[in-house]
């Protein structure tokens, strides 16, 4: 009785907190408001690209530095980037200007919104406005409905998503507009006004919305698009000072659409391509750096014949097929390696440590990656890596055996989840390197064979047999 | 190229005493070289397959011995001698540590770890690709040593090198054919190098390492037993000829007791090694070895009167005890039902035997008899020199050259018995080749250099003696001529004719490795057919991971290796009644075929199926075999009922017990709706080459879930039982019992 009456007590507490609390922030938040908001949602792929362009004012009495963004906790899990620019100037003279974005709390937030905050280049003195774009991907934001398809049947989804920006200040007038991949929209919420007109639904315009607004949207639609998802990517960068970069690239890829329901029948599928699978895929394009060379593509159990290589000076273009077909909810698994010229890729800075420039996502067009995983294997006796990554990812260290090591090359592990093509940015690794280690091993090699002579020569001219012949 | 000329080399000591030493110290080095050079070649012309193909393990049990090796690396030795692998013979799974030969596993096991420990990151998969060429080299150099023993270093270095490409041996050893024969060629010939060697020096030494080279040939193979009975043989004829000594006592005695006793540490001989009438022979000449050595002791000391009256005692005395013995073992192995033969014994011994018995081993293509054509293709040449081979060992007969000849005539018989025996024969014959070779140019060449010297010597003084002992000295002119053509026909017929069909048939002939399968288009390009890797790797990433997988044996060891499913029966032949109930399921109507499939827990059906591509070796083609067998068994299935007229067809004339078979579903299932074969008509088959018989039909009990892109494998996943539906006739379809009961009751057998 008096536990439960101690509890009440201090959720009221709790309660009042929050509220003063929620008080004094959205006043402060209040000092932006959004004169106009557009938003535009493209369905086309598996990946939502969101492109937001906010024009904002301040209505307080202090220069803003920052500017918050928010998020739905439906789509906060889904984010796999957030990019903002300021845009100035009209409309052919516009230039832009990367701004950073970082994720933050916001205590009045609705509860499991995700927040970030945008630092303004310049800090917004009031009745000032300016002009932020943010674009955003949200991968894995499409649920297929029904969950699971016969072989001839298109593959239709769900998307959900808010007919008003889900925003901390208030905006005064905001359109949506979702294109979807084709013109075959089954059903969509209709917040009124809305309008559909081909391949676009048209959310808007609202006016004068309070912040945090939210008015959940249905739309469901027909997307055949492949949903490669790459479930886990290790991607091994082994640098070796003789010249040679190898890269080696453990895919297990997976059909993250509705899944085949029944069976698979190959008439089908060989006979009628257009009408039978429409929404499997049966080949996917990596697109490596240029001067690639021994390129191979092979799983488990053996190499996979069916690739094609395309080189040019500038890029080259593997078109891998893997064994099967991939329906909906089929999975393959499969190992890319190339090797690359060393001087493409790795430079010296200037207080003489070398560094790696690298790109950093999956080179397979298209897909998403659950789970990005880049080892890079620096050679041994290499000290004091150190990444310079653009995003937050996870890093730590591992030691690696390879060809006649004694000590280990050091690996420079870094993890990150919910990768999307926008992440295939350049890294850097930094270490330092004493040339004097890449002897170790011939000179090991040699001194062996030597030894293994002496020996021989010793074994020879000894008599080691007990009785005197 | 190691070619005989430069073989010659070796054995040219005729010359003053101080060049002597330093040719021999030359002809040393160059032995060397060129022996080098062989395991080279015998190395690189196995690597074709490679080089054509890809680093990929071929065929069938290889990949078990393959996942076996995996095992092993994996989990250690002890957990490898403990090993009960479930995922095969479901639901009775198979005790892999004591069935298998080890020797193979274990050796490739070995190399992987000493290469890893030294930080060289080799898969286990590259380890096991590359065994047998390595073990191929070796091979060539333990026939040097073999036919440097009989022979001396010329008849060697030849046979070295026409063992390093002789296609019979290449067939069973190119890259990738990591099978047990692989290093048990190496294992036989050097035990029978190490047992020359002790008869001819009569070492302990060499006696035990015979012993353990005899023990890692019984790791390695079931052909073992070859040995332990060649060697008895030879030991018995060596006493029956007067040819006793105390080296042949050593070189047999120790190989005997050790051997059985390293024997027996196999798991998989175990007890075999006293109780199983293929090593009867050795104990018997091991007894009577003893006798005779008793005999000759005595004989030493005592005075030949007192010996003879001894000998007649002995002997009457030991009549009676032997015939007493004799007839008590007789009547031990004769109550037991094959003699205490095994299956495999019994066919060398009767060829006829397996075909009336043991359908499953006469099934198999590698057991079948060769025909003449195919002793051409696997030892070419050789067959030839072979016979000019035996005449040379017998100028001069001796301990060791005898037990070469025992060696070839036994392996022609059984090379002849069972075509993967050809194997044995293919070092026998290599090792004769060599000596007719090296013999023929010995005789030419010092026939060449005598007559020299004899025109030199000729006014001093006539030598009668050294005529009489040379009696191969031929005219000059001859043999000047015999060796120029000798050379030419080396040139030649050895070089471009072995080397060519050698490198052609390493090439071409056995480097595919089964599971891909290339064809050249019209317009030069390469197609390739990775259909069985394209549905193991389906079923491996699609299924769950314990579904058990139904398909004909061919292709349990591979959907276990590569598909890592669990399978009914495998390629491991050792349950005739399991096979039987497959058979006996893919050739009953589809209901009868899924209550027996359901019965067994499988989930997935694989048939491989030819008739789109035109590949032969297809479930259709074999299935008269699963008809057979299944009979064997259960006497139900009756091969008539799938023949038209003795005729074996799938067309329209075919009888409705084919055309209703599953596995003549399973196999033409909606193959009659494929679009690329508008010329040929519809549902035409291009292996058996007609219009299949019967179209359009429906399957009640199975569904497609995988068919490749080359329809060369499909895979059908058993329908879930219907619900059953209240008021309705029940349908017998829980079980085999069930189905059973219900026949008592008068109601229609499903077997039936």
């Amino acid at each position: 009785m008096e536990a439960s009456l101690r509890a009440q007590r201090t959720a009221a507490l709790l309660i009042f907190a929050f509220l003063s609390l929620l008080a004094v922030s959205s006043s402060a938040a209040q000092e932006i408001q959004i004169l106009n908001a557009e938003r535009r949602i493209d369905l086309s792929s598996q990946i939502a690209i969101v492109f937001l362009t906010l024009k904002v004012e301040n209505t307080g009495k202090a220069a803003a530095s920052e500017v918050l963004l928010s998020f739905p906790p439906t789509e906060a899990d889904h984010l796999a980037e957030v990019k903002a620019q300021a845009a100035s100037g009209k409309k052919r003279k516009k230039t832009h200007v990367p701004l950073d974005v970082k994720p933050t709390d916001v205590p009045d937030a609705p509860k499991g919104a995700k927040c970030f905050r945008i630092a303004l280049l310049n800090p917004l003195s009031p009745g000032e406005t300016s002009t932020i774009e943010v674009l955003y991907m949200l991968t894995h934001s499409m649920e297929p409905f029904p969950a699971e398809i016969s072989q001839s049947e298109p593959q239709l989804v769900y998307y959900r998503d808010s007919a008003y920006i889900l925003s901390p200040y208030r905006i005064k007038q905001q359109t949506t507009f979702i294109k979807t991949p084709s013109t075959n929209v089954l059903s969509f919420s209709r917040v009124e006004p809305t309008n559909r007109a081909g391949m676009e639904l048209k959310y808007g315009p609202y006016e004068d919305r309070p912040a945090y607004s939210f008015s959940p949207v249905l739309v469901h639609f027909e997307n055949n698009n492949p949903f490669a998802v790459v479930e886990e990517l290790v991607r091994e960068v082994e640098i070796s000072h003789w010249g040679n970069l190898q890269i080696t690239e453990h895919y297990t890829l997976a059909h993250g659409g509705a899944k085949l329901k029944g069976v698979f029948s190959r008439v089908d599928y060989q006979s009628r391509p257009g009408a039978s699978g429409v929404s499997s895929f049966k080949n996917l394009l990596a697109r490596l750096p240029a001067r690639v060379h021994s390129v191979y593509y092979r799983d488990e159990i053996g190499n996979i014949s069916s690739s094609r290589l395309r080189t040019d000076s500038r890029k080259s273009e593997l078109e891998i097929e893997p064994r099967y077909p991939l329906f909906g909810g089929w999975k393959s698994t499969f190992v890319i390696g190339y090797g690359l010229p060393l001087e493409d890729f790795l430079f010296e800075s200037t207080d003489g440590k070398r560094y790696l420039n690298f790109t950093f996502g999956c080179p397979l067009s298209g897909t998403v990656v659950d789970k990005l995983t880049v080892k890079v294997v620096l050679p041994e006796g290499s000290k004091d890596p150190s990444a310079v990554v653009p995003f937050p990812v996870e890093q730590h260290m591992e030691t690696k055996y390879s060809y006649l090591d004694v000590v280990g090359r050091p690996v420079l592990v870094l993890e990150k989840k919910n990768v999307v093509p926008e992440h295939n940015t350049l890294f850097q690794v930094y270490y330092s390197f004493n040339p004097v280690f890449m002897l170790a091993e011939p000179l090991m090699l040699v001194s062996t064979v030597f030894f293994l002579f002496a020996a021989c020569v010793a074994y020879l001219h000894i008599d080691v047999s007990i009785r005197k012949r | 190229m190691a070619s005989p000329e430069s073989a010659v080399n070796g054995p040219t000591m005729t010359a003053g005493a101080a060049s002597k030493s330093l040719r021999n110290a030359f002809g040393g080095v160059i032995a060397f070289i060129i022996l080098v050079l062989i395991g080279v070649l015998a190395f690189s012309i196995r690597l074709f397959s490679v080089i054509k193909y890809e680093s990929v393990i071929h065929e069938f049990d290889p990949y078990f011995n393959y996942r076996v090796t995996q095992f092993l690396s994996k989990n250690g030795i002890y957990d490898f001698w403990n090993w009960f692998d479930d995922r095969t013979w479901y639901p009775l799974g198979r005790v892999i540590g004591g069935t298998v030969y080890p020797g193979l596993t274990l050796t490739a096991g070995t190399i992987w770890k000493v290469v890893n420990s030294l930080n060289i990151p080799l898969s286990v998969e590259t380890v096991c690709v590359f065994t047998a060429p390595i073990f191929s080299a070796f091979a060539s150099w333990a026939a040097y040593l073999l036919t440097k023993e009989v022979k001396g270093p010329g008849a060697g270095l030849t046979a070295a090198a026409l063992l390093a490409m002789v296609p019979s041996y290449i067939s069973r050893s190119v890259a990738g054919s990591y099978d047990n024969e692989a290093v048990a060629i190496f294992a036989l010939v050097f035990t029978f190098y190490l047992y020359i060697k002790t008869l001819n020096t009569g070492s302990l030494f060499y006696a035990t390492l015979n012993a353990l080279a005899y023990f890692y040939m019984v790791c390695s193979w079931g052909g073992y037993t070859f040995i332990i009975n060649l060697i008895p043989m030879h030991v018995l004829l060596c006493i029956v000829t007067g040819r006793y000594s105390s080296r042949l006592y050593i070189a047999y005695a120790p190989l005997v007791v050790l051997g059985t006793l390293l024997a027996s540490l196999v798991p998989v001989v175990g007890f075999n090694a006293v109780l199983t009438s293929e090593h009867f022979a050795s104990f018997l000449v091991f007894i009577i070895i003893h006798v005779v050595a008793l005999a000759y002791y005595i004989k030493g000391i005592l005075s030949p009167k007192m010996f003879k009256v001894a000998v007649t005692l002995v002997v009457s005395a030991g009549l009676a005890v032997c015939c007493a013995v004799i007839a008590i073992l007789i009547a031990v192995v004769a109550s037991s039902p094959t003699k205490g033969w095994s299956g495999r014994s019994l066919t060398l011994l009767d060829p006829t035997y397996a075909s009336k018995y043991i359908p499953i081993i006469a099934s198999v293509s590698e057991h079948q008899p060769p025909t003449w054509p195919s002793y051409f293709m696997d030892i070419n040449v050789l067959a030839f020199l072979v016979p000019a081979g035996i005449i040379a060992c017998f100028m001069p007969l001796t301990d060791s050259s005898s037990f070469v000849i025992l060696y070839i005539v036994t392996s022609v018989y059984f090379s002849g018995v069972m075509v993967r025996l050809m194997l044995v024969l293919a070092p026998a014959a290599c090792i004769l080749s060599g000596i007719a070779l090296s013999e023929a140019f010995n005789v030419l060449t010092r026939s060449i250099k005598n007559r020299k010297k004899e025109k030199e010597n000729v006014e001093k003084k006539p030598t009668p003696s050294k005529t009489e002992k040379r009696l191969l000295v031929l005219p000059l002119e001859a043999s000047v001529i015999a060796v120029l053509l000798l050379v030419l026909l080396g040139a030649f017929y050895v070089v471009f004719s072995v080397q060519v069909h050698c490198v052609w048939a390493a090439a071409e002939a056995y480097s595919a490795p089964s599971i891909v399968l290339t064809s050249h288009s019209n317009d030069g390009g390469l197609h390739v057919f990775d259909d069985f890797r394209e549905a193991y790797s389906w079923l491996s990433h699609n299924t769950d991971v314990d579904d058990k997988v139904a398909s004909w044996w061919d292709y349990g060891y591979q959907t276990t290796a590569m598909a890592n499913r669990t399978v009914l029966v495998d390629n491991n032949t050792w349950n005739n009644t399991h096979i039987a109930t497959v058979g006996t399921a893919m050739s009953s109507p589809e209901k009868q075929a899924w209550e027996i499939f359901h019965s067994l827990d499988v989930k997935y059906v694989l048939v491989v199926f030819g008739g789109v591509v035109g590949y032969p070796s297809d479930d259709i083609n074999k299935f008269l075999w699963m008809v057979r067998i299944g009979g064997g068994v259960f006497p139900h299935i009756k091969e008539p009922d799938y023949l038209r007229d003795g005729q074996y067809r799938i067309d329209a004339q075919a009888t409705p017990t084919m055309l209703n078979c599953l596995m003549y579903k399973l196999s033409y299932f909606r193959s009659d709706f494929i679009p690329i074969h508008k010329t040929d008509g519809k549902g035409f088959d291009r292996v058996r080459r007609t219009e299949i018989g019967k179209k359009h039909f429906k399957l009640t009990h199975f569904e497609e879930v995988f068919t490749t892109h080359h329809w060369m494998v499909r895979i059908y996943k058993l329908k879930p039982q219907r619900n059953r539906i209240r008021g309705k006739t029940k349908k017998s379809k829980s079980s085999r019992s069930v189905s059973s009961k219900r026949d008592v009751r008068g109601k229609r057998n499903p077997w039936h």
